[in-house]
């Protein structure tokens, strides 16, 4: 590893006109706010379709005022069908999974803050940069063309199994064009995932300033990069595959169709395939997403923890070691998803093991995080809040890991509600904490306006609560048995649970509704907030070196040099609390690896 | 940065954050230790290492849990607001002290729960099954389940997809004219057991993947189109339960079940020769 004395000149020259300036930028800045943007639009409509799918849950019969203009065939009369139950999921699947947990905790706060937290003018491949959102934003308007396409959605979850998945319409409706133009958009995603992934990869190992080793890298900068080496591998494997579902679909391939299968009273013209074959690759792919989905939190969370408790965490090392081994275990559990698929179960039994080590570097992150509270000066902001909120919802939905982590226990638990459950809390609800706590703790650095506390804590309070309210109890119906993917509950077994399922409803739209103060929060202070300082955190990174917006060109042409690992705080001898990375204050810290002189 | 408020002095923030996860800690374990929501009793031989096997994963997640959940409330509520003019401590052992910690008590359950669920896995998959347990095929077709017993001459007629014909009932696709061994082959639309006595399941799927799912069984198991799957365990308690398609197949996914009857032998071997003289 070497550092490059002087950045990969960028050198390219300020933008000029509103379309450079803010459609088609090569600014990694921009680039970022786009993502968070479509982010933003993506969660909404997520959002909403997840009140769709809950007020149907339990008012099966009841018109949605409205509805109908959105599908006549699939809500007649603003009735949802069951299978257009199933379409909404699946679009509620893939656009949170996708375009909100891959986009706005990484393509979107990583673009912004990467460059900057490394002192690089810039990404390494700044028009590979415009093309990857403009790619994203390309595969999002194929995505949501197939609510207005004959059939309408894909009925087959953000999983897409084959050969549901493959044979076309003859499985039910939504399996024709819908279908198609799912997998296409995914395609599309996948490609302007890895070009991003390259992007950061070689950003991250080129273009750091002087003096900014790798050790050096603040902890959000480490779960970027580590990120994205998981999604180069990730991608590049989800992209084949859905080529070749694609193929099935229209080419008469036989990837994952096997011969004899009476579909929709049609003999289907297809042999040879295994539909297993689209399980294992989805799930290579499926099982490091969630990855890619939580590990970037865990680096912003880091990042405002340290921040806000004025000290380092217990050990820099020990954070960037574990992030390190979840990524490369995160390789070796995928199989933990097809426990009872039909795979030879001596497969699902060696699954197991990576799958409840994982749990080992999980819990050493999660000891650290609390360990470091203990004599530590915790000041609380609204990015706190959700900061230590990500650390208790993670804990949460990462203990449930240890049921499904073992075969015999997902016998009984598999497809039901516990699954669900445990994935949106450790994955939807923790990532997007981390999401929040990084809009409240960067937002006055992106805009140069502060964001209103109060309103602020009072989303936190809401939120954490709310969340809480709707996903805690999907543990209890999983204990039940309660099967999930089911548009309405016609068991004999369901009736005493429907209780619980009303209180989660009207848990999830009034959690739904305090999204709004958020809403609201960003768009007023955007334009009416406080002016910000340079730096409101009395913060250590090289964000808050800069102005608040900062210029074009970020260290407005000059080259920054970093003396400083990137969390003194507390440091004896140092005049304030805190000493910033590039300040050539000589000060005694033990954790420096080498001093420039 | 602004001056700190009273309240950030004191740590308003903090301790309220406190007193909630304590609350959402309690609240969440109440329900648990109370077994308001739990699986049905089990009626299967293999039922009982399975749920053992639950209630351990219950006690180590749920401690874990509570203690995590405290020891995040305890630190919030004792560290913030916490005078500007303090020192920072390092807990004791610091990192070596967590490190440890996460290997040696994570490890040993990890180790624990996966060597020991070894146990309830093998007794469902790693056994082959009894030379004289009863037969049974299930067909998973976009959506219902048939059943489909060999008769006396003991052996399954080959199927015929293109000879389906729900219309006339052949939901197997069966050709008894041509094919002998179906001609005795007992087609059925509920499942019906003998208790006490081990079953083997053969899969077949007809279209797209489906699961076999009885909870009082702890039994699931997905058909796989293209594969031949089978499954066996033995019923130790009689009654009506209910099986569900547990894998995505399609608009009728949520309304796909069936039956699952477990009689004695006489009442079995009555409830066959019935379906028998119904063919």
């Amino acid at each position: 590893m070497h550092d490059i004395p002087a950045p990969a000149a960028q050198h390219h020259t300020p933008p000029q006109g509103f379309i450079r300036k803010h459609i088609f930028s090569v600014d990694h800045k921009v680039i970022g706010k786009q993502y968070y943007g479509l982010a933003l639009v993506a969660v909404f409509t997520g959002m909403g379709l997840s009140w769709l799918m809950r007020f149907h849950l339990v008012w099966p019969n009841k018109a949605i005022y409205g509805l109908q203009w959105l599908s006549k065939i699939g809500a007649p009369g603003g009735v949802i069908t069951p299978e257009y139950y199933l379409s909404l999921m699946t679009m509620h699947g893939t656009l949170m999974v996708f375009f909100v947990l891959t986009n706005a905790p990484f393509a979107a706060f990583g673009n912004y803050f990467l460059p900057i937290q490394i002192g690089a003018e810039d990404m390494a491949f700044p028009r590979f940069n415009m093309m990857s959102f403009w790619i994203t934003f390309l595969a999002f308007v194929v995505l949501i063309s197939a609510f207005f396409v004959p059939g309408g959605p894909p009925i087959s979850g953000w999983t897409s199994y084959a050969p549901l998945s493959a044979v076309g319409p003859d499985s039910g409706p939504g399996e024709g064009l819908g279908q198609t133009l799912w997998a296409v958009s995914i395609a599309i995603f996948c490609v302007a995932s890895l070009l991003g992934a390259l992007n950061f990869i070689a950003t991250t190992l080129d273009l750091r300033a002087k003096g900014m080793t790798l050790m050096r890298m603040p902890l959000s900068t480490w779960a970027w990069f580590i990120t994205s080496c998981i999604a180069l591998l990730a991608f590049a494997v989800l992209l084949p595959a859905t080529l070749l579902l694609i193929l099935d679909r229209v080419a008469g391939t036989s990837f994952f169709i096997p011969s004899n299968l009476m579909v929709g009273d049609r003999l289907q013209p297809h042999s040879g395939g295994s539909p297993l074959l689209w399980q294992h690759l989805f799930w290579f792919f499926g099982h490091p997403e969630v990855y890619i989905a939580i590990l970037p939190s865990m680096g912003i969370i880091s990042h405002i923890l340290i921040t806000s408790m004025r000290r380092p965490l217990l050990s820099h090392k020990a954070i960037i070691y574990s992030m390190l081994s979840i990524a490369f275990l995160s390789y070796m559990v995928w199989g933990h998803h097809m426990f009872v698929s039909g795979m030879n179960p001596f497969s699902s039994l060696m699954f197991s093991f990576p799958t409840l080590l994982i749990t080992i570097p999980s819990t050493i992150l999660t000891l650290i995080w609390l360990g470091s509270l203990y004599g530590s000066k915790l000041h609380i902001t609204s990015a706190t809040l959700f900061a230590l909120g990500f650390v208790s919802m993670f804990v949460s939905g990462g203990v449930t890991g240890f049921f499904l982590a073992q075969p015999s226990i997902d016998i009984y638990l598999h497809a039901t509600y516990f699954v669900v459950g445990h994935f949106h809390m450790v994955m939807g609800v923790a990532s997007l904490f981390g999401v929040f706590a990084g809009t409240y703790f960067w937002f006055p650095k992106m805009t140069g306006r502060m964001m209103s506390e109060t309103l602020g804590k009072l989303h936190f309070w809401l939120t954490f609560v709310g969340t809480y309210c709707i996903f805690m109890p999907f543990h209890y119906l999983g204990l039940a048995g309660n099967v999930r993917r089911y548009s309405t509950f016609v068991n004999d077994f369901m009736g005493p649970l429907m209780p619980v399922h009303k209180f989660i409803t009207i848990a999830a739209l009034l959690t739904g509704a305090s999204q709004f103060i958020f809403l609201y929060n960003l768009i007023h202070s955007r334009f009416r907030g406080k002016p910000a300082p340079q730096n409101p955190w009395n913060a250590t990174s090289l964000e808050w070196t800069m102005p608040s917006p900062p210029p074009w060109d970020n260290f407005g042409g000059k080259h920054p040099v970093v003396y400083h690992d990137p969390y003194q705080y507390g440091v004896e001898g140092s005049t304030g609390d805190y000493v910033m990375q590039d300040s050539p204050e000589q000060i005694k810290s033990v954790r420096d690896e080498k001093t420039l002189t | 940065m602004a001056a700190p408020t009273s309240g950030e002095k004191r740590g308003t923030m903090g301790k309220l954050f406190a007193v909630i996860v304590v609350l959402i800690a309690i609240a969440s374990a109440v329900p648990i230790l109370m077994h308001k929501w739990v699986p049905p009793a089990d009626i299967s031989t293999h039922g009982p290492t399975i749920d053992e096997q639950m209630s351990d994963t219950m006690a180590e997640a749920g401690l874990s849990f509570l203690a995590a959940q405290f020891l995040l409330a305890f630190f919030v509520w004792k560290f913030s607001g916490v005078p500007a003019t303090a020192k920072i401590r390092t807990f004791p052992g610091g990192a070596t002290a967590m490190v440890a910690a996460a290997v040696i008590l994570v490890g040993t359950e990890v180790l624990a729960l996966g060597i020991l669920g070894q146990r309830a896995w093998a007794t469902v998959y790693f056994t082959a099954p009894a030379a004289n347990a009863v037969q049974v095929q299930t067909q998973a077709g976009q959506f219902a389940f048939y059943f489909r017993y060999p008769g006396p001459d003991g052996k399954f007629g080959p199927l015929h997809p293109d000879k389906i014909d729900e219309g006339n009932q052949n939901f197997f696709g069966l050709d008894p004219d041509n094919d002998p061994d179906s001609k005795d082959d007992i087609v059925t639309a509920e499942l019906a057991i003998p208790v006490n006595r081990e079953v083997h399941l053969l899969m077949h799927a007809k279209d797209v993947n489906h699961s076999f799912y009885v909870r009082e069984l702890r039994i699931q198991q997905d058909f796989v189109p293209g594969l031949d799957l089978s499954l066996h365990f033995t019923a130790n308690k009689t009654g009506r339960y209910e099986i569900l398609c547990t894998q995505l197949c399609g608009l009728g996914h949520y309304n796909m079940k069936g039956y699952l009857t477990v009689l004695s032998q006489e009442d079995f071997d009555t409830w066959l020769k019935q379906k028998a003289s119904e063919q």
